[in-house]
């Protein structure tokens, strides 16, 4: 296992709601990060078409998307019949970040990333070890 | 990797025995093939992932091709060429094969439950004329004809009074998929309030508009006429119910004041049936 989940990039071909800057800026990043990525053209298109990829998508959990809102990727692979897997891989949302923040949470290591902090939390509050650091101050 | 089952995958290749792309050409010629409809591999590896689809390799190869299983991988020397001329190149390798992006394309706009908030009320059923909704056999609430939905028209998102219905293409939270605030709660409530302040709801008005429109033009019998008028009506019913953002091209495309009446009422039989079948489902699921 790399570390780096493998990288989705949804194009959303056929609406100017990701800012056409972004999605030519995070391509270029990423592209000049030299890792392996996939694109696909178009989430919502897939959905509506049922489309297979969806549901290789849906079975590793490996994987970093970017696209749009979380909640709209998280309808669209459950309209397709593929729910996302649990805990569900981190959605980048082209239309709230620039090319810049959005590459770099891309390209951010496992570690890094907000779920693995809040799973790491999550270990902590379990084990006893926030409340000790939450007496402490 | 992806691999697509349903049509084959491009691969831009820059690992070994291939030149790196340039950037900006490589920038160029991603957006080119995926506004095309094809899904885009980027391989930096030195072998090709095996897949059982066909993939189309693209790359700087200088005659030396990677090692890969040649009854799925066809591979292209892109050097020289110009992105268009790549885009070309690839569509000469696809005609003729079943890929679906040979297919024509439609803008995907439809809406896109979400079944966290969703409470199966079948009010986006019974408001939609155009059958874009339908019901699962246990009486669930699902979106069946996508195509059919009028692009730009996100109405149904609006009366639902659970902010359950997306349109990941629409411009504005939350019907774009955007957390919901209690503030958005609050304002879609008062949308469906609007909606009964014009007389029970949406198609009552139409109706009402209908039988007067009709008593003129039974004597004028002008189809012209007849057609500004409709127009003239919609227009109004978008000025007072313009939260809805209902486009006026959609308006203008609805059915006969009649028509519009029998649809609505199918739609609402449609979706007592739906709740009728969601109850018997629950009461068998609660007498197990």
């Amino acid at each position: 296992m790399t570390d780096q989940p493998r990288i989705l990039y949804c194009h959303c071909a056929f609406a100017q709601v990701i800012p056409k800057d972004v999605k030519q800026g995070v391509l270029e990043r990423l592209g000049e990060a030299g890792v392996d990525f996939d694109c696909v053209p178009d989430l919502c298109e897939m959905s509506a078409n049922r489309d297979p990829i969806l549901q290789q998508i849906a079975e590793n959990p490996d994987v970093r998307i970017a696209a749009c809102f979380p909640r709209a990727v998280r309808g669209l692979f459950v309209a397709a019949g593929h729910p996302l897997p649990q805990p569900e891989p981190e959605v980048v949302n082209m239309r709230m970040l620039n090319a810049e923040e959005a590459t770099a949470a891309l390209l951010r290591p496992r570690d890094e990333s907000p779920l693995a902090q809040q799973e790491e939390a999550q270990t902590v509050e379990t084990t006893g070890t926030g409340a000790r650091e939450g007496n402490r101050t | 990797m992806i691999a697509t089952k349903t049509g084959p995958r491009v691969v831009l290749y820059e690992g070994a025995d291939a030149s790196p792309l340039e950037n900006s050409f490589r920038v160029e010629l991603m957006a080119k093939l995926l506004e095309r409809g094809l899904p885009i591999s980027l391989a930096r590896g030195n072998a090709l992932n095996s897949t059982e689809n066909k993939q189309i390799v693209l790359g700087n190869f200088g005659g030396r091709f990677p090692e890969a299983d040649s009854s799925t991988a066809e591979f292209r020397d892109i050097a020289g060429l110009d992105a268009v001329a790549v885009v070309s190149l690839v569509e000469d390798v696809l005609a003729g094969t079943n890929d679906p992006s040979n297919t024509k394309r439609w803008k995907p706009w439809f809406p896109v439950i979400d079944f966290g908030r969703c409470t199966n009320c079948m009010q986006c059923l019974s408001f939609c004329l155009f059958d874009v909704y339908g019901a699962t056999s246990d009486g669930k609430i699902q979106v069946q004809n996508e195509s059919n939905c009028k692009t730009d028209c996100p109405a149904c998102s609006r009366v639902c009074p659970e902010v359950a219905i997306m349109f990941p293409k629409y411009k504005a939270g939350p019907i774009n998929g955007d957390e919901i605030s209690t503030d958005d709660v609050r304002r879609e409530g008062m949308k469906v309030d609007i909606s009964a302040l014009l007389g029970g709801d949406i198609y009552a008005m139409l109706r009402d508009r209908s039988a007067k429109a009709q008593s003129r033009f039974s004597k004028e019998r002008d189809d012209e006429r007849a057609l500004k008028e409709r127009q003239r009506c919609l227009n109004k019913l978008k000025a007072a119910a313009g939260d809805i953002e209902i486009p006026t091209e959609v308006l203008a495309s609805l059915p006969s004041m009649d028509q519009i009446q029998s649809k609505a009422e199918q739609a609402r039989q449609r979706a007592a049936q739906a709740l009728a079948q969601q109850a018997k489902s629950t009461n068998a699921d609660s007498g197990q």
